[in-house]
């Protein structure tokens, strides 16, 4: 336990420490919430379906939340190549302890980012509808944010180099945002689109926060935390079997 | 306390470990030399449970580091050839990680991570963000960490490359004493010679992968009719210099540099 513990803080210290990289990472939210938030708004409004603001808070948390999750399982290529991973691998440690250290540290790193993003949403304008279902919200991000902290963990444990990585950001973490219904409603949609939506487990994720924040769930709670609690554990156990091939 | 028995590594066609077997017994200094890319790191990771052996047996302490790999890291301590620090922590907070890791009691690990960071001079430093430290001090501060719990084996990869002679002669006293004392068996790898003549029991030279001669350095001098151990390696390997390929780890180095990361 004390292992997962150090491990945890580690990576809460370590965010803590790059005042630079917290203020990037926020960067590109900021970009969807503002420009799509006010841009879209008008066009969003006359088809009849509110405020786009109001419908693309939840996505844009979601979003922070995913990124900031996986980049969390990517960044051990940082500990790969710099050799700290050597390091907590040798260690008399189990390997699934460590895995667990990381990922959950990268996820409480992830549900902070959320955190800031929401509260940006806040001033930005963005109201609940209920403030006592806010409480739910932090359950949900944090479930988002395990699930994909262990996929991160998963590719982080495959990943040899950069070019990797360029590979990893397009063809999986893009494709799950864009396809997740953070930016657009999921009613109506083109079959073929509808059906990959639904693959997206990220579509869960934003959809509960949907249903928590703005009262707007399109598969309902219990659908979306069945799903979610399912592909968590088996991220986890994936991240877990690739973490323990792991070798230097 | 460590066995190798028929020990090979293949990475594709390239056999980096290529049949080695060797015996180290409880309590003593021994001491694996060999030129560039000759096997010896590629060696010590097999032992440690880093990387899985193509073919062969290891013992450690009776154990199967390949099988029973938790109870296996339990024996050994290990300070690496290249960094394996936590540049974004203190230097205090990677000792202190260590101790957690390695399990060092509450109560000794303070006192002990003080006297540690003390004998190689970074007790002033300890709150300091190792990515601040020179060279050198990184160095000290990993050979430091490796001897923060007391293992049966301590594994020494090239632990003295780029260490001023003040801090190589604490780092050798230290091994001997623990050796002397607590009956550590120890396995180094060196480029210096000289440092294997003083402290190591018994040598074994690997070159391509092979072993090509066992014995304490009295007897490898005499089997090659030197006077140093340097002559005695030299007539063993051959002069001419071996060159690594770069890894995608060097590459990714570079480019974390051109990024300014670290």
């Amino acid at each position: 336990m004390s292992a997962i513990y150090i491990l945890w803080l580690r990576e809460l210290k370590r965010y803590v420490r790059s005042k630079a990289q917290i203020a990037a990472s926020l960067g590109q939210p900021l970009l969807y919430l503002l420009v799509l938030g006010f841009g879209l708004g008008p066009v969003f409004q006359k088809a009849g379906n509110g405020s786009y603001l109001q419908f693309v808070a939840p996505g844009v948390i979601s979003m922070t939340i995913l990124f900031s999750a996986i980049f969390s399982g990517i960044a051990m290529l940082w500990d790969r190549q710099f050799g700290f991973l050597k390091e907590t691998l040798v260690a008399p440690v189990p390997r699934i302890e460590v895995m667990i250290g990381r990922t959950l540290g990268g996820a409480t790193v992830a549900v902070i980012q959320g955190t800031l993003i929401l509260v940006v949403c806040l001033i930005a304008g963005f109201r609940p509808v209920q403030l006592s279902m806010l409480p739910l919200a932090f359950v949900f991000m944090a479930l988002i944010a395990i699930v994909f902290a262990a996929l991160g963990t998963a590719f982080g444990s495959i990943l040899q180099d950069m070019q990797g990585f360029q590979l990893i950001m397009n063809f999986m973490v893009l494709p799950i945002f864009f396809l997740s219904g953070a930016l657009f409603p999921l009613t109506n949609l083109p079959r073929a689109l509808a059906i990959i939506t639904r693959l997206d487990p990220l579509t869960y994720g934003v959809d509960a926060l949907r249903g928590v924040l703005i009262n707007a769930s399109h598969f309902g709670l219990a659908l979306d935390v069945s799903v979610l609690c399912t592909i968590a554990v088996a991220f986890l156990s994936l991240g877990g079997y690739l973490f323990s091939k792991v070798q230097l | 306390m460590i066995q190798v028995q028929n020990l090979v590594k293949k990475y594709g066609d390239f056999t980096a470990v290529n049949d080695i077997s060797f015996t180290v017994e409880a309590g003593e200094i021994f001491a694996f030399l060999g030129p560039n890319g000759a096997g010896k790191t590629t060696t010590i990771k097999m032992l440690t449970t880093l990387l899985t052996p193509t073919s062969g047996k290891i013992q450690l302490d009776g154990l199967d580091p390949t099988v029973h790999k938790n109870e296996a890291r339990r024996k050994f301590g290990i300070v690496f050839q290249d960094p394996s620090l936590d540049s974004e922590q203190t230097a205090y907070e990677n000792m202190e990680l260590h101790a957690v890791l390695y399990k060092v009691p509450r109560k000794v690990r303070g006192e002990r991570i003080e006297d540690l960071l003390k004998l190689f001079e970074l007790w002033e430093r300890r709150d300091d963000i190792v990515k601040t430290f020179s060279g050198g001090m990184k160095r000290r501060l990993e050979i430091a960490r490796g001897f923060l719990h007391t293992p049966k084996i301590l594994f020494l990869d090239e632990p003295t490359l780029g260490l001023d002679p003040q801090t190589r002669n604490q780092l050798w006293t230290h091994v001997k004493h623990l050796n002397e004392t607590q009956r550590t068996t120890v396995f180094l790898t060196t480029h210096y010679m000289d440092e294997a003549d003083r402290v190591a029991h018994r040598i074994a030279v690997i070159d391509h992968g092979g072993i090509v001669a066992q014995g304490t350095p009295q007897e490898l001098k005499q089997q090659t009719n030197s006077e140093s151990l340097e002559q005695a390696f030299l007539s063993l390997t051959g002069s001419s210099i071996r060159d690594e390929s770069a890894t995608s780890a060097d590459q990714l180095r570079q480019v974390a540099k051109m990024w300014g990361r670290r």
